[in-house]
């Protein structure tokens, strides 16, 4: 029996979503007197026995070059052949992009029940039982798993990264990998910025920027904050920033430690993506905004003048 | 051409979340039904534009629900659905329905699956990927572009930090997300046509759910704002450092 966590890699680096994931899985592992394994598919340039760090005790390496290139498919049938030979009866994902589409995968071929968006660690005292968000955020349900093998996806940004292992036995696991039926034909990355979902901090505005053409301070700040960027529905809908960057029911939900929304009124729907973050700072210059109700931290004033002092106090903390 | 969209019912945006029978059960009092935002907006409507480019294109659309459902079902078809199909079961877990909707599939013989990125209430994006490996078919998730030609889809979807254009020949699963096609809002003449399309009622076939709901809760309120004046930015980056440790 092990538990078992599927290493999330970007060019052969490993997701900070994995580390959580890995933390999450040890901890897991130990609740249920186990031992944490991982899986790593196609070229790893990190020094995967590091990662013992994170809890895990082996790691199992399918290091074929069709694997380089992500197919919910292909990955599933590896995944369930490495699952079934170190006998796991839990495989754990994050609830990524990738995660997001192999874990159902793995969950319908096994048979093993699935929770996707995970918040917590199972309780385990009194069968298997797992926190998630649901209703966008607005709730959560305890989601009960009735079968011996069980598939978790893991919120990002919803467990701690814990260290303190030591170095985990890298075993090659060879297969036989047919290549999928998706052909990639082209990868554009934004470099060099923090995937949103994956962020720590997020700044994000909405339509009291007025236009396009004011989202320099807006970058500024997040620039010196180290931060992802975020917007409003109505600020996708009008082009005047990508729609990757929209955030809420209908956009994409995150739960960074800090959120800073700017000239955005907090309605319902844009709420129920954003309320999982940890500490929610407002900017509005209208004291009436709902956002502010769902705020800890907030600054009733104009966007145009507190966002630059923002910045430069900001700087001023860290040059210190 | 055969595409099969699959529609679930879900509670409005602006719905109260409460819970009754010590916290197991969903309170539908007063709540307002609508088609799943990811399914209509993006999978339906992008359906539907396909079939815009070629007439001979047909699209089905998949329920599992009870009989409440009918209502957000004929607004599909007013919207440009062919047909509907209704597998009469409540939904218990995801691969409950995702089994009902694979058979259905296998049955239509589809060359094409869309289903949302995921419902506004179970967040679960699992449908998608469990029907295309009870399938046996390649998934495309978080698709923010699609285009057809003959029988391969080009396919642009969203990947951590960027997105990823390839290239699948049909059949193929495909999950839509923002970017796929725009709203629209069903007009007289789609709503008097739905009234007498097909929407045909099949028994489901046997399936145990894997998991099942022990209970629900609502997160803790939050303790109330701090405001903070905005002559005084530097105080509040000193709060959210020292105070709330978030940099
Ligand atoms: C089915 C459905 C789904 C939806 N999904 C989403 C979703 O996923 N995400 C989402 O965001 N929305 C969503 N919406 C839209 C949502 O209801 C709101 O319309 C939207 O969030 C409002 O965006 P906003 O706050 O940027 O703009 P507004 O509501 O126009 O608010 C602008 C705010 O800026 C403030 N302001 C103006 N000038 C300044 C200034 N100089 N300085 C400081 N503050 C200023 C104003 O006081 C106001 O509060 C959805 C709606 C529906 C019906």
């Amino acid at each position: 029996m092990s538990v078992l966590i599927f290493i999330d890699t970007n060019e052969g680096h490993v997701k900070k979503a994995s580390l959580e994931v890995m933390s999450y899985g040890a901890k897991l592992a130990d609740q249920l007197g186990t031992v944490a394994e991982g899986v790593a598919l196609g070229t790893v340039t990190e020094d995967l026995s590091a990662l013992g760090k994170y809890g895990v005790k082996k790691i199992h390496h399918v290091n074929n070059d069709v694997l380089n290139h992500f197919d919910a498919q292909v990955y599933t049938k590896v995944i369930a052949q490495v699952a079934e030979k170190t006998g796991a009866a839990v495989v754990i994902f994050s609830n990524n992009v990738d995660g997001k589409a192999i874990a159902p995968r793995l969950s319908a071929r096994l048979k093993a029940g699935l929770v996707s968006g995970a918040v917590a660690l199972p309780d385990t005292a009194n069968g298997f039982t797992v926190k998630k968000n649901v209703f966008s955020g607005k709730a959560f349900a305890n989601i009960t798993i009735n079968t011996a093998i069980k598939v978790i996806a893991l919120s990002p940004n919803a467990y701690q990264v814990k260290t303190g292992g030591g170095s985990a036995e890298v075993v090659p696991f060879t297969t036989n990998v047919e290549p999928g039926k998706i052909k990639v034909t082209n990868v554009t990355k934004a470099s060099g910025e923090v995937p949103l979902t994956e962020a720590e901090i997020v700044v994000s505005a909405g339509r009291g920027m007025k236009g396009p053409e004011n989202w320099g301070m807006i970058e500024d700040l997040a620039h010196a904050l180290h931060a992802a960027l975020a917007c409003s529905r109505p600020v996708a809908d009008a082009h005047w920033r990508p729609h990757n960057e929209h955030v809420g029911q209908t956009g994409i939900a995150i739960a960074p430690n800090l959120y800073i929304a700017i000239g955005i009124s907090g309605a319902i729907q844009h709420l129920a993506g954003v309320n999982r973050s940890k500490v929610i700072v407002v900017i509005n210059k209208d004291p009436e905004a709902p956002f502010f109700k769902a705020a800890d931290y907030g600054i009733v004033g104009d966007a145009f003048e507190v966002v630059p002092k923002f910045t430069e106090a900001v700087k001023k903390l860290k040059g210190s | 051409m055969k595409i099969l969209v699959c529609i679930s019912k879900t509670p409005d945006t602006t719905a109260k979340i409460a819970f009754t029978d010590n916290s197991t059960k969903f309170d539908t009092n007063g709540v307002q039904w609508i088609i799943n935002p990811y399914d209509e907006w993006y999978a339906l409507v992008r359906a539907i534009e396909l079939k815009e480019k070629d007439s001979s294109a047909v699209i089905h659309l998949v329920n599992v629900g009870s009989a409440d459902a009918e209502p957000i079902i004929r607004k599909a078809l007013a919207l440009g659905g062919d047909e509907a199909i209704r597998v009469n079961a409540d939904s218990h877990d995801s691969f409950f329905v995702a089994s009902q909707i694979a058979e259905v599939a296998k049955q239509g013989n589809y060359d094409l699956v869309f289903t949302g990125k995921e419902t506004i209430d179970y967040n679960g994006s699992s449908i998608g990927g469990m029907v295309a490996e009870l399938l046996d078919l390649p998934y495309v998730s978080l698709a923010t572009k699609f285009e057809l030609s003959e029988t391969k889809a080009t396919i642009t979807r969203e990947i951590e930090g960027g997105e990823e254009n390839c290239e699948v020949e049909l059949p193929v699963v495909v999950s839509a997300q923002k970017g796929m096609a725009e709203q629209r809002i069903p007009n007289m003449r789609g709503i008097m046509a739905a009234r007498t399309k097909p929407l045909k009622v099949v028994e489901p076939t046997s399936v145990t759910p894997l998991t099942n709901v022990s209970g629900f809760g609502l997160p803790p309120a939050k303790a109330g704002v701090k405001l903070v004046s905005p002559d005084n930015v530097e105080e509040l980056v000193r709060l959210l450092h020292e105070e709330a440790k978030a940099f």
